[in-house]
């Protein structure tokens, strides 16, 4: 293949960006579970709570490290592989890039207390509340580096005038019309996958044999916790989709292979596309779509065909879109079967076949996170500033942009196993029988 | 800028001094010191360098299209350094203690990420990124050659060797750790040397290079002199083991001016000859915003490094490793 800087550009950013997510999706959503289970520790005085917490934030430390520095990697990307992107929109998101950092640095101040403070204060409280900082800085973060990400989407708060912007409104730019829905999705899945991260390391000892008040009290938590978080992102998602079908139709019509205006629009669900834009073996929910775009069955859809060739973005995101819907729907149900089991007199929340699909969750949570950000990235091409700037003319033109792609996949190849050697080598030298029974819990 | 310049000094050079106290089998006298410093700062640091970096593409964007494209092959050697260096401190310090390979990596890099940062301050001499038709391209051949490229290399090596010596000094002072304190006092004195060589060196390279710049700094020359006589200072507190608090203090101010007086004489330039302040700035309404966001950011952010260093820098249970 011939060097274009384009395509290896977006590789790279690609690629840094879906290796940074799982870090950063962690980093997000683990603080509220570690704060949770602090919190129900002291409510209910029970010393397994604290050391769950403790466990968690041992690991959270160690994949707070490869969300920093592949961050770092691509905050300092943006400006090495889009230089013309950032000389043109650097005027409009310099505000919340500024606030991100900042958001980032009290994350980081508070979390260096948290960790080395854990028997300093007499007061457990005082020590909880460390977490708050911490919580709200992480959160805030995502929120930030989202409304970035949303004006790409929707650019609004400036003027263009031969290339150049001017006029810029930053408060406008940041709370465009993406802003609301995007962080809100953004925030609860990651939250959600948190709990499901930790509620798949309870199940998988429970699967294991190892019935300990302990992991009980894990997946208790964590499954509760996901059940709510579960319901709000399939809410907020459905406000997405309301919000595509007002301000971005093209990605709405081709993540549906919606192609022809029309009311009463049908849902397509799998499938396979051939040449000539035929849909196959897809399940038609009709109806679907024009409630899913506008809350009535009757409501009309515009079709890619409103729009020139050119500018449609690739069709294959349909496969991501429903990938992304699927696992939302099977985390919900897990979750909720689980609380619905734990609260019927007769049921059995600590089922194998549950418990097998909690720890199947993690997984397919990640995945989500993957293919919804992959979805929301590709269903915006060819725009890099949609309405405004076209991918291509964003990017670098500098050479060697496919020697450094080489360079930094090597790197997260090798920061993948290294991190997970850490952690497993971490968990199993000090297994959590050996913690509890040193601290005269078991 | 200076912020990151003094914090990210401090924990290189504590990297290198780790490791080659650990490989030369002297471990035992400065590990604990510098552990106990770093391990709840080393991440505040790190966002250091995220913070200056973006508040420079916030104020001047036009600086990320010159400096992104031609800085793409150092940026992203950087870059690499920082993860391995960052994820691998943690690697060993929270999962497999005591592996020196992890070490290792840790104080290399704290070593060449210094060198490889420094490239920006040369590129922005001119003479190395080379402009024109909407292209820009950097001469490496001109960098590798020139004597200026290396001098600053070599002045940014020395100094961050320096500056985290004296300061780990006056932790170990603190601490009472009287150990740490000879070896670390040792390594501040021997370092003291080829700082202020290199100096000279930069400012004779820089005579070579860029004339105009350089009789701007004849302009300013009285802050170089009181950069000079702090770093006297500095070195006769540390030798006499009196006052060491200022000691420090006077290391900051030896580098402030040093710093101020080169970012003054740089001025109006950003990049020579291509950019000036006034030609990059960010549009008022945004640089007002940011300017704002920048006072409410600081006022949250002042309390809360405040409490950081009062927990692990000026608590003197904690320092001496009661806590």
């Amino acid at each position: 293949m011939s060097y274009d800087p384009v395509f290896y550009s977006r590789f790279l950013t690609g690629l840094t960006l879906s290796f940074h997510i799982i870090f950063a999706t962690i980093g997000v959503g683990v603080p509220i579970m570690i704060a949770l289970a602090e919190w129900m520790g002291i409510k209910k005085n029970d010393a397994h709570y604290h050391l769950l917490a403790r466990r968690w934030a041992r690991g959270f430390v160690i994949t707070v490290t490869v969300g920093v520095v592949t961050g770092t990697a691509i905050g300092l990307q943006l400006s090495l592989l889009w230089p013309n992107f950032m000389r043109v929109a650097g005027h409009a998101i310099g505000l919340p890039l500024f606030m991100e950092t900042f958001a980032f640095f009290i994350e980081a101040i508070f979390l260096g207390i948290y960790l080395y403070t854990w028997d300093r204060f007499k007061n457990k409280i005082v020590h909880m509340l460390l977490l708050i900082p911490v919580a709200i800085g992480a959160s805030a973060s995502a929120f930030f580096i989202t409304t970035v990400n949303s004006f790409m989407n929707t650019p609004q708060g400036f003027e263009m005038e031969d290339g150049v912007i001017t006029n810029v409104d930053p408060i406008a730019a940041m709370f465009n019309p993406g802003t609301f829905t995007k962080t809100a999705h953004v925030l609860s899945s990651a939250y959600l996958t948190a709990a499901f991260l930790l509620g798949a390391i309870a199940a998988f000892h429970l699967l294991r044999g190892r019935n300990n008040a302990y992991h009980k009290k894990a997946l208790r938590l964590t499954m509760t916790a996901a059940a709510v978080f579960a319901i709000a992102t399939a809410l907020i998602g459905d406000f997405s989709g309301k919000f595509l079908a007002e301000y971005q139709p093209e990605k709405l019509a081709a993540a549906e292979w919606h192609f022809e205006t029309m009311e009463e629009a049908p849902l397509i669900l799998g499938g396979y596309l051939d040449e000539n834009n035929n849909v196959h073996y897809a399940l038609e929910i009709p109806y679907a779509l024009s409630i899913l775009a506008e809350g009535t069955p009757g409501a009309e859809v515009i079709g890619l065909e409103e729009f020139p060739e050119e500018l449609h973005p690739p069709l294959f995101v349909h496969y991501l879109f429903d990938s992304m819907v699927f696992i939302g729907m099977f985390l919900a149900l897990v979750s909720i079967a689980y609380v619905v089991l734990r609260r019927w007199r007769k049921g059995n929340e600590h089922n194998k076949w549950l418990l097998r699909s909690i720890f199947l969750g993690a997984p397919l949570a990640f995945i989500a996170i993957e293919v919804g950000w992959m979805f929301a990235e590709f269903g915006r091409q060819p725009w890099i500033l949609v309405d405004y700037m076209l991918t291509s003319e964003g990017a670098t033109t500098s050479g060697h942009v496919d020697t450094m792609l080489y360079l930094f996949a090597g790197l997260y190849v090798v920061l993948a196993i290294s991190s997970t050697l850490v952690l497993t080598r971490m968990f199993k030298k000090n297994p959590v029988e050996k913690e509890l029974a040193d601290r005269g819990l078991l | 800028m200076f912020g990151y310049v003094i914090v990210a000094s401090i924990d290189f050079g504590a990297g290198f001094f780790n490791f080659y106290s650990a490989a030369t089998g002297r471990k035992d006298h400065i590990n604990s010191i510098i552990q106990r410093y770093l391990s709840p700062v080393w991440e505040v640091t790190n966002v250091f360098l995220v913070f200056f970096f973006v508040g420079i593409v916030g104020f001047f964007p036009t600086t990320a299209y010159y400096y992104g494209t031609a800085l793409l092959i150092p940026g992203s050697i950087s870059i690499i350094l920082l993860a391995i260096r960052g994820s691998y401190y943690a690697f060993h310090h929270y999962g497999d203690k005591g592996s020196l390979w992890y070490q290792f990596l840790y104080g290399a890099t704290g070593l060449l990420i210094p060198a490889s940062l420094s490239v920006v301050l040369t590129l922005s001499e001119g003479g190395f990124i080379q402009a024109d038709n909407g292209d820009v391209w950097l001469d490496y051949g001109a960098l590798f050659t020139s004597t200026y490229s290396w001098a600053v290399v070599f002045l940014a090596i020395v100094s961050v060797l320096f500056i985290s010596a004296c300061f780990l000094t006056v932790y170990a002072a603190k601490a009472n750790d009287d150990n740490a304190f000879t070896l670390l006092r040792k390594y501040a004195l021997f370092w003291s040397g080829p700082t202020i060589l290199a100096s000279f060196l930069v400012f004779w390279a820089l005579k070579v290079h860029n004339l105009e710049h350089f009789a701007n700094t004849l302009d300013l020359s009285w802050m170089f002199i009181l950069s000079l006589l702090c770093f006297i200072g500095a070195v006769y507190l540390i030798w006499k083991k009196k006052y060491m608090d200022w000691s420090f203090v006077l290391v900051i101010f030896q580098f402030g001016f040093a710093f101020y007086g080169y970012g003054a004489s740089h001025m109006p330039y950003l990049l020579y000859p291509y950019l000036t302040v006034s030609d990059a700035v960010v549009n008022s309404v945004m640089a007002q915003a940011l300017v704002w966001a920048f006072i409410a950011g600081l006022l949250v952010l002042l309390p809360s490094v405040y409490l950081l260093l009062r927990l692990f820098l000026f608590d003197k249970d904690y320092v001496q490793g009661k806590k």
